[in-house]
């Protein structure tokens, strides 16, 4: 072969970039995030403020997405809750990736019977859907930010442990497993050092997507006033209490709903993308 | 059999005053088929000297790499075991030793490198650190320091642009160099004894050529005993010492490598040198030998070979011991047939 036939494989990066996907979704999603944190400087009212003489006022210049039942401004209330919403997302996402990711990887390295037992209670909570799991869960431990964190959290659990001890299965049948056995490595170091990092691209395509369904299974509790207690603003709590209005002030849910779209579809752009460049059988 | 019986029956073709890096004394390995345990190593005994290099050769299944994983310590859990036999690596007792005595020694005393250098490596980490890691496991040295020692085991293993290359990772290399990353890897502490696991069968030929001769000169530097396993003769012709045949988990015939390809006197040897291709003979002169290596658990009793033996007696279902020639003590053969 001549040197000139020797193409560069194109890079992670441009492979990811080429569709375009993962760019939108990176770039509404880090939108969304910095808004949530600038929250308390961009939003043109305090979300809490009540002002009866404003109750239920349609879009306007000074109210953007109108004014709820309290006389609230919704756009604030929208704007505060994508912190919630985001905080709750991110921490159980993350939480959950990484006790399951351990557990996985643990379970899968070494088999046996310790390998039987994680996957049989794996299966028993991958039994439950989701929603209903988080809301045994908060039920049975109250409804509080940190509660909800850990609910959501181990919702996820299980899914990460199957994602990674899969992978982990296959990792270490590789060569260079046997490798480091022969280099008189520690199973510790072999998993951690050697199969994590191997399997880390999967983990995180599967977190990006999960963290979208943590945003969702908040709201979706927020909604059933499972949430984070009110008067704090969530994007969920926001939804419920527009629906007792729904006819005449469509406003109050639609704007919340819409923001959740928007992060939904930001972060399955990533999830995709993701996938689409790590994924070496994708076409081209 | 004792290890210095052993030793007595068949003297090894290098004279060395030195004790042997690694004895393997009456080695039976069992792996387990459908709940069943079958010898497929059987009493195989040998000792390498410093600086000689013992070839292992036989076809696929015949217990060569089973060996090797036995003299490792890395016999899959639950599938394979050692039923008897001892196992000394530079004066420690393998066998005897705990689970984490014989993990301090591989990759220290006992390195090992392997067929595929394309998989070999991890992939998403830098060569630099894979050939510090073992350092700073087994000697304890600081990330710096291995680092260094790194880059020096890369000038050792003639990688061009080393210093360049310590942060470069195995798909930048190609698979002659990821080979040489890997005997870099195995010999990064100085081990006594090195196992290469068919070393070359993935390699081009001129690959191949260039890395046994890094090998070979290692070996000299170093003083590093080699369990050469292989199925490749010309390998064998060209670096071993000490041949041993395997077939079905026996050791059918072990001769110094000269006295070897001069007499190959077992039946099965002899047709895996008629099988050979050779430059000074038609490739339709190639006899290949009839029928397959019978599996396990249908291996006959006695001589395992007889079953495709164009020699066969009735003696042959009683197992021949592995009988030292006349003419030449260090030359042994299990075969009612040839042996004197």
């Amino acid at each position: 072969m001549s040197a000139a036939t020797v193409v560069a494989a194109p890079s992670a990066w441009k492979r990811a970039t080429r569709s375009g996907g993962l760019v939108i979704g990176l770039v509404l999603a880090v939108t969304m995030v910095l808004i949530a944190i600038a929250a308390p400087w961009i939003a043109p009212y305090d979300p809490n403020e009540q002002n009866v003489l404003m109750k239920l006022e349609p879009p306007s210049a000074e109210h953007w997405f109108g004014t709820d039942a309290f006389g609230r401004d919704v756009l604030s209330r929208v704007i505060f809750g994508a912190r919630i919403s985001l905080f709750v997302g991110a921490f159980a996402t993350l939480a959950g990736v990484l006790i399951g990711t351990i557990i996985g990887v643990v379970s899968g390295y070494l088999g046996g019977t310790v390998d039987r037992l994680i996957s049989a209670a794996t299966d028993v909570l991958l039994s439950f859907p989701q929603l209903i799991m988080g809301l045994m869960l908060v039920a049975v431990l109250g409804a509080s930010l940190t509660n909800l964190i850990i609910a959501i959290a181990i919702t996820a659990v299980p899914a990460f442990i199957r994602v990674a001890r899969a992978s982990t299965l296959a990792m270490k049948e590789r060569d260079f497993v046997d490798a480091c056995r022969a280099l008189g490595f520690g199973d510790l170091r072999i998993m951690f050092l050697h199969v994590l990092p191997n399997i880390m691209d999967e983990v995180v395509v599967m977190g990006s997507l999960w963290f979208a369904a943590a945003i969702r299974t908040e709201s979706t509790l927020a909604f059933i006033g499972l949430g984070v207690p009110p008067p704090t603003a969530t994007w969920g709590g926001i939804i419920r209490d527009g629906f007792d209005n729904l006819l005449d002030a469509v406003w109050l849910s639609v704007f919340p709903s819409l923001a959740i779209l928007v992060i939904m579809i930001a972060l399955n752009l990533i999830g995709d993308g993701l996938r689409d460049a790590t994924d070496p059988r994708a076409p081209q | 059999m004792s290890a210095t019986a052993a030793t007595d029956a068949l003297p090894n073709a290098v004279a060395s005053a030195e004790k042997p890096a690694l004895i393997v004394d009456g080695l039976t390995t069992s792996i387990r088929i459908d709940r069943q345990w079958f010898d497929a190593v059987r009493d195989v005994s040998f000792a390498i000297h410093p600086r000689e290099t013992l070839a292992l050769v036989g076809e696929s299944g015949c217990g060569k790499s089973l060996t090797a994983l036995s003299v490792m310590g890395l016999l899959p859990a639950g599938v394979g075991r050692i039923s008897s036999g001892r196992i000394t690596v530079d004066g420690t007792d393998m066998t005897a030793a705990s689970a984490a005595a014989a993990q301090a020694m591989r990759g220290d005393r006992i390195g090992m490198i392997f067929q595929e250098p394309m998989t070999s490596l991890n992939p998403v980490l830098p060569i630099g650190f894979q050939i510090a890691e073992s350092l700073v496991q087994h000697r304890g040295m600081s990330a710096r320091q291995a680092r260094q020692r790194a880059l020096e085991l890369m000038e050792l293993v003639r990688i061009p642009a080393a210093a360049q290359r310590l942060d470069a990772y195995p798909h930048q290399f190609s698979g002659g160099m990821r080979q040489r990353v890997m005997i870099a890897i195995a010999l990064a502490c100085s081990p006594k004894v090195l196992i290469a696991d068919e070393p070359t069968t993935a390699l081009d030929v001129t690959i191949q050529a260039q890395v046994l001769a890094l090998l070979a000169d290692l070996q000299r530097r170093e003083g590093l005993a080699v369990l050469l396993i292989t199925h490749n003769l010309g390998v064998v012709a060209a670096v071993a010492d000490r041949v041993i045949v395997m077939y079905g988990g026996d050791v059918v015939e072990s001769a110094p490598v000269n006295e070897f390809f001069r007499r190959p006197t077992h039946p099965y040897s002899e047709a895996l040198l008629a099988a050979m291709p050779r430059v000074d003979r038609s490739a339709a002169a190639l006899a290949p030998i009839p029928g397959q290596v019978p599996t396990l658990p249908d291996l006959p009793a006695g001589c395992r070979f007889q079953s495709r033996c164009p020699h066969r007696i009735e003696r042959c279902a009683e197992l021949p011991p592995l009988m030292p020639l006349a003419a030449m003590p260090a030359h042994g053969v299990r075969c009612w047939v040839r042996a004197p």
